[in-house]
């Protein structure tokens, strides 16, 4: 969904973000929905900036967001409302994957005690990288949909045209039952999942109260159905856990049971970081994807050709089966008129990884001295994620880069660091060249942002940067430039791949090209894509795309933003007019295709008539869909008419079949493929965690990765050295490690001082006085900070034990006009096994007066 | 004259982000206490704590939690000068440097003030302060010059969830009215006006929607003019002259026939 949506929200719950804390701009919708009567729920640890204009706030320990969502599930699945109301089975059996029928083999964790079947040791791919952490893992075979038996395949021919190749993936459908009665029915396999996730167990996982669980669980119910709908907003508190994609992913389940998916003032937000960190996973700086949420390349999959990598990555019914072109438009984009039919559109040029490159492993790479260099643009690893053990990482480089707007703490590591300063580091020992580059701000350049509504809006540059500063696009252009010359003439096969790079962004503005900045709209252009023949005719949208290399496009889910050399469609600004019922489809363009809700022929019933008047968004006119949103559906494809046998793409979806990027085009509630952790959602606790597992005996996620070198050690579980939960934040005043709002006086004058939160109980029980410094440990660390006393917050009672949290905001460190320890001194390189994200929201800790 | 404006702030609706205060700051280009060199206040999310001549805009945060939590509310207002109809500063500024403009505001005028701090201590609201890069004393002016262009004041620019609104009093007080009707129908009855009517000072051209009493915000429940002693102080003046007169009578009575 997307922000606005939220004002036509009946009841809006913000788990997981403190929304009017970090999102305050954002957070004007759902506070317009609050004025026009809506009900605003806030499920947090803290009584917070959100929490104050909330009707409810329910507090829930840090690290069990799952046993409070399951627990709704379970509510919604046994209420008589849900039971009785013939919208919530209409769009279940219909909308959802609730009628498949899953294989025999599958065992749950109802089954298992916690683990589901395939669980096996974990064992690394390849010996040049040891690196990914996990601590077991699934085979996800057993996880399967029933199916009949898949004839045998016939050796697909190599395209283009890829249409033979995609047509033989194709398997037998699954089996259905739409009476939902059959027990091995998703529907019936998730009923019985939820089944102990009663209010009793969720108070006792989570210490919220079973009455404010129930007033919670009454609301959204009663806020859900034909004409009303609710929406979910979160952030980075339901991402960082060893189990955050699970935790969405049960969201997810419960708003497709209420039907809260597709439709206006539904679904599920997710709130990006600001500025372009969804831009920035679409054309993506993510190691395993490529442009458009492709699988990159990987020496660890079968991907040996072009060929292999279409038949491992594509799926032949659904929008996906349309991978061969969004694939082969890429590599034209890349390699340009040297991809050719011939040799596989370079795609041997391209990198490959092998294995997880992501922040965490890398930097424990970087530990193990097998990283040379770092680029470091727009980060500041120094007071990152376990800081002392980046900081060491850093010290083992050859060289590092930093540009930035100030002097980071990054920057600065081996001059100004707490190893430096407490003298077990010299500076002259530290043998990593440091260069550091001055950075231009946003409003000094031309370009765009994508923000959390998938939409791109351009920025226009106002002034010169001073001095030396350059745009980050400068300094990719004249990186990639300098790079381009260096391999030039050699003769490896490894650098075909660079001298065959498409790189023509030089701006031809003669002021902006003397200081040598690119031109954005070229590099629009390029994203957008354009017919190879006629690079001035752009591509008007990703259905023009062709698997023969006649068409370039480096990222097909934003092609479209800039059909024509003189219309591009991010910088409008053109408001619907007050009170009109609309998407703003005028203001900026939103991936894909400028719509704003996906899958929004969920929005219409059945025959493709608006569920009901109030919650009217797409429909069926007779002819073809229309409404206030661009459909997400094939235009003219009438409501009730069949799949084709047989068929790919789009037309092996039926009209009712509304999810049309899945092969079986429904929702899932339950996902028999691509997590590596469950097809459903299970509570376990924090890799550190104050009590055993109340629901199952296995303790954590069994799939979690750690990796463990000096430094990294973590806290057993009822270690009494470290009773406390801690919880990380960001505040309002203050903007991630401080990097930009820590040399700010303005802001700096608002939040002057690193502290840490803790209830009165807490303060009193360690005899700690308001703004007393205090000492915070975990097995990594130790750090100072101010305590702030604050009623906010509260004791937990976790089954039956008293349990405090101890909250701390993550934005200092030692450079800037307010400097204080890293909170993330104590956090520990742990992380989740789908996204190697870390577990900065829940972990074990102790306080002391210093 | 143009119409009266001002601000009414609903601080049912503020949710403390501060972004008024910094873009007032911002856009008055008002310095930052100690350079920003500041220490933890304790108090709450507060750090900047009262309106000054630096401080035009400043947001209160006052936490209500009973000992169990069973009732909790953490209260925000974004406080600013009131703009008094009947203003105390203006009354006392003894050279003239305070004034009501063509909007209705109340205005310092830098370059007349001559720093004799009068004013300050006649705002019954305690929104004035000596801006120590000037010297002079100052306060909000409602961005007077941004009106004077047609644009609304920085601070309701930024506010991102409405709390500050900005318009003519006639449009701002049917606002204030519209909105109490719909906190009442929701339960919320302890909500009221602080400020909207003529009993307070003539009526104040900033007012505010409140949920307690003015005194939990620091608000003063019956604010006053410095000129409602005048009454008092007249007839203490003559009475005092009548005093020093009689007394130089008796005094110098036998002066004239007295040897020197």
């Amino acid at each position: 969904m997307y922000p606005r949506s939220m004002v036509d929200s009946d009841c809006v719950v913000i788990q997981g973000s403190n929304m009017a804390e970090c999102h305050p701009v954002a957070f004007r919708w759902p506070m317009q929905a609050k004025l026009k009567g809506a009900k605003l729920i806030h499920v947090d640890p803290r009584f917070t900036r959100t929490s104050a204009v909330a009707d409810i706030h329910a507090p829930i320990r840090a690290g069990s967001d799952v046993a409070f969502l399951g627990g709704l599930v379970n509510y919604v699945l046994q209420s008589e409302r849900w039971k009785r109301d013939a919208f919530f089975r209409e769009f279940v059996v219909n909308y959802t994957n609730a009628a498949t029928i899953v294989g025999d083999e599958f065992k749950d964790t109802e089954d298992l005690d916690g683990v589901f079947s395939g669980l096996m040791r974990y064992a690394p791919s390849v010996k040049e990288w040891p690196l990914d952490g996990f601590v077991g893992q699934y085979d996800t075979r057993t996880w399967q949909y029933a199916a009949a038996p898949a004839g045998p395949r016939a050796t697909p021919p190599a395209g283009p045209p890829f249409d033979p190749l995609v047509r033989s993936l194709l398997t037998p459908p699954p089996r259905r039952d739409e009476t939902l009665q059959q027990p091995r029915t998703v529907f019936q396999i998730v009923k019985r999942h939820f089944s102990r996730y009663t209010p009793e167990m969720v108070e006792r996982v989570t210490g919220c109260p079973k009455e404010t669980f129930l007033k919670v669980a009454e609301t959204i119910l009663a806020n859900s159905g034909r004409d009303r709908t609710t929406s979910f907003a979160y952030a980075v508190a339901w991402t960082q856990h060893t189990n955050g994609p699970q935790t969405i992913g049960c969201c997810a389940l419960l708003q497709l049971l209420l039907g809260n998916i597709g439709r206006p003032g539904a679904g599920v937000m997710a709130l990006r970081g600001h500025a372009s960190i969804q831009g920035s996973t679409d054309v993506p700086t993510l190691y395993h994807s490529i442009h458009g949420y492709m699988n990159h390349p990987s020496a660890l999959k079968r991907h040996d050709s072009l060929r292999d990598w279409l038949l491992t990555e594509t799926t032949p019914r659904g929008y996906w089966a349309n991978t061969p072109k969004f694939m082969v438009s890429y590599l034209k984009s890349m390699y340009g008129a040297a991809a050719t039919k011939e040799n596989d559109f370079g795609y041997d040029w391209h990198p490959r990884i092998i294995g997880d490159h992501s922040h965490l492993p890398m930097f424990v790479a970087m530990n193990e001295g097998r990283v040379k260099g770092l680029l470091c643009i727009g980060q500041n690893p120094a007071t990152s994620l376990n800081a002392s053990v980046e900081r060491k990482g850093l010290a083992r480089l050859e060289w590092l880069v930093v540009k930035d707007n100030w002097l980071t703490e990054t920057a600065t590591f081996w001059q100004n660091s707490p190893e430096i300063k407490s003298g077990q580091l010299r500076s002259q020992d530290i043998r990593t060249e440091v260069f550091f580059f001055p950075a231009a701000q946003v409003a000094e350049y031309d370009g765009s942002f994508t923000n959390t509504q998938r939409m791109l809006q351009w920025h226009f540059k106002a002034a010169n940067p001073p001095g030396d500063c350059r745009t980050d696009l400068w300094f990719t252009h004249q990186l990639a430039r300098r790079l381009k010359q260096m391999y030039a003439h050699s003769t490896l096969p490894r650098d075909e791949g660079f001298k065959h790079l498409v790189w023509e962004y030089d701006s031809d503005d003669p002021h902006e090209r003397e200081r040598g900045e690119p031109d954005a709209h070229k590099i629009l252009k390029e994203i957008n894509g354009y017919y190879t023949d006629q690079p001035d005719r752009h591509l008007a949208g990703f259905g023009d795309l062709k698997d023969d290399g006649s068409t370039t496009c480096a990222s097909w889910i934003y092609c479209g933003v800039f059909p024509a050399p003189d219309r591009n469609l991010a910088a409008r600004k053109q408001a619907d007019p007050p009170g009109a019922p609309g998407a703003q489809l005028d203001w900026g363009w939103a991936w894909p295709a400028n719509r704003r809700i996906l899958y929004n022929r969920a929005s219409a019933d059945r025959e493709g008539r608006p569920w009901s008047e109030r919650k009217k968004w797409v429909w069926w006119d007779g002819a073809k869909w229309t409404g206030y949103d661009v459909p997400d559906f094939a235009p003219t494809k009438a409501p009730l008419s069949k799949a084709a046998p047989d068929a790919i793409g789009l037309d092996a979806l039926s009209g009712t079949e509304p999810f049309i990027m899945k092969a079986d085009g429904v929702g899932w509630l339950y996902v028999p493929g691509g997590l590596a952790d469950g097809p459903l959602p299970a509570h376990y606790e924090p890799v550190e965690s104050p009590v055993p597992n109340p629901l199952y005996r296995q303790q954590s996620s069994p799939v979690l990765k750690y990796w463990k070198l000096d430094g990294n050690a973590l806290a057993p579980l009822g270690d009494q050295r470290f009773p406390h939960i801690m919880t990380t934040y960001r505040l309002t005043e203050h903007y991630l490690s401080g990097a930009m709002s820590r040399w700010s006086p303005w802001l700096t004058e608002l939040q002057p001082e690193f502290f840490v939160e803790i209830s009165p109980e807490l303060a009193a029980e360690k005899g700690i006085g308001n703004t007393d410094w205090i000492a915070v440990s975990t097995p990594r660390g130790r750090i100072r900070a101010k305590a702030l006393v604050t009623r906010r917050m509260r004791v937990f009672t976790i089954d039956g034990r008293t349990v405090h949290h101890v909250g701390m905001p993550f934005h200092w460190g030692y450079q800037g006009l307010s400097t204080g320890d890293a909170a993330n001194e104590l956090t520990a390189l742990v992380g989740d096994p789908n996204v190697s994200i870390h577990e900065g929201k829940a972990f074990m800790c102790n306080v002391e007066k210093a | 004259m143009a119409e009266p404006m001002g601000f009414f702030t609903d601080t049912t609706v503020c949710i403390g982000c501060k972004a008024c205060e910094v873009a007032c700051k911002e856009w008055n280009q008002l310095p930052a206490t100690n350079g920003g060199h500041g220490t933890l206040s304790g108090d709450s999310y507060d750090n900047t704590r009262q309106l000054d001549g630096i401080h035009w805009r400043h947001v209160k945060f006052i936490e209500q939690f009973s000992p169990d939590r069973s009732q909790g509310r953490w209260l925000m207002m974004s406080d600013v000068c009131k703009h008094c109809v009947r203003a105390g500063c203006l009354e006392v500024c003894p050279t003239g440097a305070i004034i009501r403009t063509e909007f209705d505001t109340v205005v310092i005028q830098s370059d007349m003030c001559n720093g004799c701090r009068d004013c300050i201590g006649a705002c019954p609201f305690g929104v004035i302060g000596v801006n120590p890069v000037s010297g002079t004393a100052q306060k909000c002016t409602l961005c007077y010059d941004r009106m004077k262009v047609g644009l609304e004041p920085a601070c309701a620019k930024a506010c991102p969830t409405k709390s500050i609104n900005f318009g003519t009093i006639v449009d701002l007080k049917k606002m204030a009215q519209a909105r109490m009707g719909q906190l009442q129908q929701t339960g919320e009855t302890r909500a009221y006006l602080y400020g909207d009517d003529e009993s307070m000072l003539g009526g104040l051209n900033s007012f505010y929607l409140l949920v307690d009493k003015p005194q939990v915000y620091g608000l003063p429940p019956d604010p006053q003019l410095p000129s409602r002693n005048l009454k008092a102080s007249a007839v203490w003046s003559v009475v005092g002259a009548v005093v020093v007169g009689l007394m130089s009578v008796f005094s110098f009575r036998n002066r004239g026939g007295g040897d020197v």
